[in-house]
């Protein structure tokens, strides 16, 4: 009996032990896969296509990574998370790379110990409601009941607003965006809240999603990015800078089509060079090879190619580049110079 | 002459603690023991240094904070201001009010069904016998979330309620069967209410009374006085008549369709119901087949003996087999109630704000203190469960078998 619990306990401390960690680069070319937490399905984000292939703008992120390490934008394990696991995940060392629409916050980034690599996306929070209730802003919610997924700045900000605003509502709590859908459908709750992109994304899955309006409001600043374990720096460089490349080379007119043809030979503008390795070799300052960014452009496309292909004006999704077109462009997104 | 044969003291030899029978098993213990503490000890000391390396601290002062997120269903005060403390009282609140009335059901439906599984009728024993394997073979989830989607889904929603809508209210218009939640009336304590409280409580004793009064009549000098309408009567009719002379004390709040929803009355949410009902009907299963091993138990002599002494089939079964039954009965039912208790931390899988959604998680979430979160919510669960088999173990002392 008590061997038995011995074990037991044995069992569960190798377990443990099993989370520390040495090197993240290393045990992910160790490992040959890059482990990538997703959410359990956002239409645009992170959702298994047809032939179950995982699709959208996390994805891509977590594409670009692994392409830039392997060569091979295929060699991701996706980890679905929820709201509520997906600390736990990236803490324990079930995931080396949280690209999970979520929002960078001052508690996660040093409480929870965690590092936000960059701004994948940058939103707000936003209500949608069915047009058949009539309700023209978020100001006349008063009283209503409200779907919301548990665990997320979303929760906070909710509460914050209502109660800024005098107001009273009913939060049903949900655990998955499915789940939130299904129950939004149903009527269970009149009012559905996330991330304006999010529900961009759920209502472009609906049957009718014309019957559905998402209101003018937008109470919060919900910059969404990946996010890595803090204490392992390289680590974080490493996915800072593949995100930067992406959006550089947005900046700079690398296209996945034209970027092979670039990189043949060094082209008039420095900058381009440096970035897809035929100057320098910014790649083994961070572990990688020459054309790492060369690799991670190819995955998937630059920025705003994995954009318009995932959540751009032309897909179900539908959303405008606004704050995240590039800053020449009157947008934020802005890499840092390679240099 | 006497002559001192000492009997040869062998010097202790260490191969002795293994070899001699004598002190072999304390050997085995203290080795296993110290294996143990030294796992346990690795245990303590990994997680740490694991602590460590993430650069968290051990500290419960998150407790105290500002919690910042709200709770549908509060039985005491709560709001977004409150304290993460607070929040996990409520859910602990919560969780206590379903493992309560979840329990109470679970124990009639399942002393019912295992009844009625014995009967002689085929077509009841059967039907018991369908409920009872269809519930206990099918994961308790399933059920909750089953319950809880045909509440939802093929519930007419508020807005069906209003004038030319699809759906309408039950009971002379003060019950509404809605998506949200059943709203029924909820009464208002007004002046004197608390008289009207005591003479309940009053003739609740009364009637208590009446029936120790007349079983001891029975038991004395055999004469039968009935036993089951009077006593109602006696808790009921003095309430009844006070309510009236006191000018109506308590009236009742009924919801009415206002803005998005029903206002006013007492909501039972859906997530409640979902979660009640199929924690009740899965436990109830398990309760039926332990009430009827614990009828099977009871030898057929005795009822062969009470029908001999001319006792009729009910009173049989309420007065010689149930009472030797509940010996049988009673241990494995108190780890039935453990079960339904820990059960009801499913209660997430449909939004039921139980301990295990506030504490467990949604203030672990936002606070990133998951270890001394979860410490809390095992502390939790190990003391409610002893608490219930303490309570219980006290009822079965009661009832068991007085050897004397």
């Amino acid at each position: 009996m008590k061997k038995s619990l011995f074990f037991g306990a044995l069992t569960v401390a190798t377990l443990i032990g099993a989370a520390a960690h040495a090197s993240t680069l290393d045990d992910v070319k160790a490992r040959g896969k890059l482990n990538c937490g997703v959410t359990t399905g956002l239409v645009g984000f992170a959702a298994p296509d047809a032939n179950g292939v995982w699709q959208g703008f996390d994805v891509a992120v977590c594409r670009a990574v692994a392409a830039a390490i392997f060569g091979d934008p295929m060699a991701v394990n996706f980890v679905p998370t929820t709201g509520a696991t997906r600390f736990t995940a990236l803490a324990s060392g079930e995931v080396d790379l949280l690209s999970r629409v979520t929002t960078w916050t001052f508690t996660r980034d040093t409480d929870l110990k965690f590092d936000f690599a960059a701004v994948a996306y940058y939103d707000g929070q936003g209500f949608m409601v069915p047009k058949s209730l009539g309700v023209t802003s978020a100001k006349d919610l008063d009283g209503a009941t409200i779907c919301i997924q548990t665990g997320t700045t979303t929760e906070l900000n909710l509460a914050d607003y209502f109660r800024a605003n005098n107001m009273s509502y009913e939060p049903v709590p949900i655990e998955t965006n499915a789940e939130g859908q299904q129950q939004f459908l149903a009527g269970a709750c009149d009012v559905y809240t996330t991330d304006a992109s999010g529900l961009a994304a759920t209502r472009a899955a609906f049957e009718h999603p014309g019957d559905y309006i998402i209101l003018p409001e937008i109470i919060s600043k919900e910059p969404l990015g990946p996010v890595v374990r803090h204490g392992d720096n390289d680590w974080g460089d490493l996915v800072r800078w593949t995100f930067y490349a992406l959006v550089a080379a947005e900046e700079y007119g690398i296209t996945s089509a034209n970027v092979d043809e670039m990189a043949a030979a060094p082209t008039q503008n420095p900058e381009i060079n440096r970035i897809l390795g035929t100057e320098g070799d910014l790649g083994a300052m961070i572990g990688l090879d020459k054309d790492w960014a060369v690799k991670a452009i190819k995955a998937g496309g630059n920025y705003g190619e994995i954009f318009e292909k995932n959540i751009g004006e032309n897909t179900p999704v539908g959303l405008a580049r606004g704050l995240n077109a590039q800053w020449k462009q009157g947008g934020l997104q802005y890499a840092m110079p390679f240099r | 002459m006497t002559s001192t044969t000492e009997a040869p003291k062998p010097a202790f030899r260490l191969s002795q603690l293994i070899y001699d029978s004598r002190y072999r098993s304390i050997t085995i213990q203290v080795v296993a023991m110290i294996l143990f503490f030294a796992g346990f000890a690795w245990l303590i000391e990994n997680t740490v240094s694991n602590l460590r390396a993430l650069g968290k601290d051990f500290d419960f002062g998150f407790l105290w904070n500002r919690s910042g997120y709200d709770i549908n269903q509060h039985l005491i005060p709560y709001t977004n201001n409150s304290t993460h403390a607070r929040a996990a009282l409520v859910g602990i609140l919560n969780t206590l009010l379903v493992s309560f009335i979840g329990c109470l059901t679970a124990t009639v439906i399942g002393v019912l069904a295992g009844v009625l599984r014995l009967s002689k009728n085929w077509l009841v024993s059967r039907l018991m016998a369908v409920y009872v394997e269809g519930f206990r073979n099918v994961p308790l989830l399933l059920w909750i979330v089953l319950i809880f989607a045909i509440m939802t889904e093929a519930t007419p929603q508020p807005r069906d309620f209003r004038e030319g809508g699809s759906a309408a209210m039950l009971l002379w218009h003060s019950v509404a069967i809605s998506n949200r939640g059943v709203f029924i009336p909820a009464p208002i304590w007004g002046a004197g209410s608390g008289i009207l409280v005591g003479i309940f409580v009053l003739s609740l004793v009364a009637a208590w009374y009446y029936r120790r009064y007349a079983r001891k009549l029975l038991f004395d000098t055999g004469r039968l006085l009935p036993m089951v309408w009077p006593a109602i009567l006696i808790a009921i009719v003095p309430t009844v008549l006070f309510y009236f002379i006191l000018g109506r004390p308590v009236t009742l709040d009924y919801p009415t369709l206002g803005g998005f929803n029903f206002k006013g009355g007492l909501q039972i949410r859906n997530s409640l119901i979902a979660l009640w009902v199929a924690l009740s009907v899965y436990t109830g299963a398990f309760i039926a087949e332990i009430v009827r091993s614990g009828i099977l138990a009871v030898s057929k002599g005795q009822s062969e003996a009470a029908f001999a002494l001319g006792l009729r089939p009910n009173r049989t079964m309420s007065l010689v087999i149930l009472p030797q039954a509940m010996r049988v009965i009673i241990p494995p039912l108190i780890s039935q109630f453990l079960n339904l208790t820990k059960n009801s931390s499913l209660a997430i899988a449909v939004g039921y704000m139980d301990v295990r959604a506030t504490l467990g998680g949604i203030t672990i979430n936002q606070t990133g203190r998951e270890l001394e979160g979860m410490l809390l919510l095992g502390l939790f669960y190990l003391v409610l469960s002893l608490l219930i088999s303490g309570v219980m173990n006290i009822y079965n002392n009661r009832i068991k078998l007085k050897e004397r």
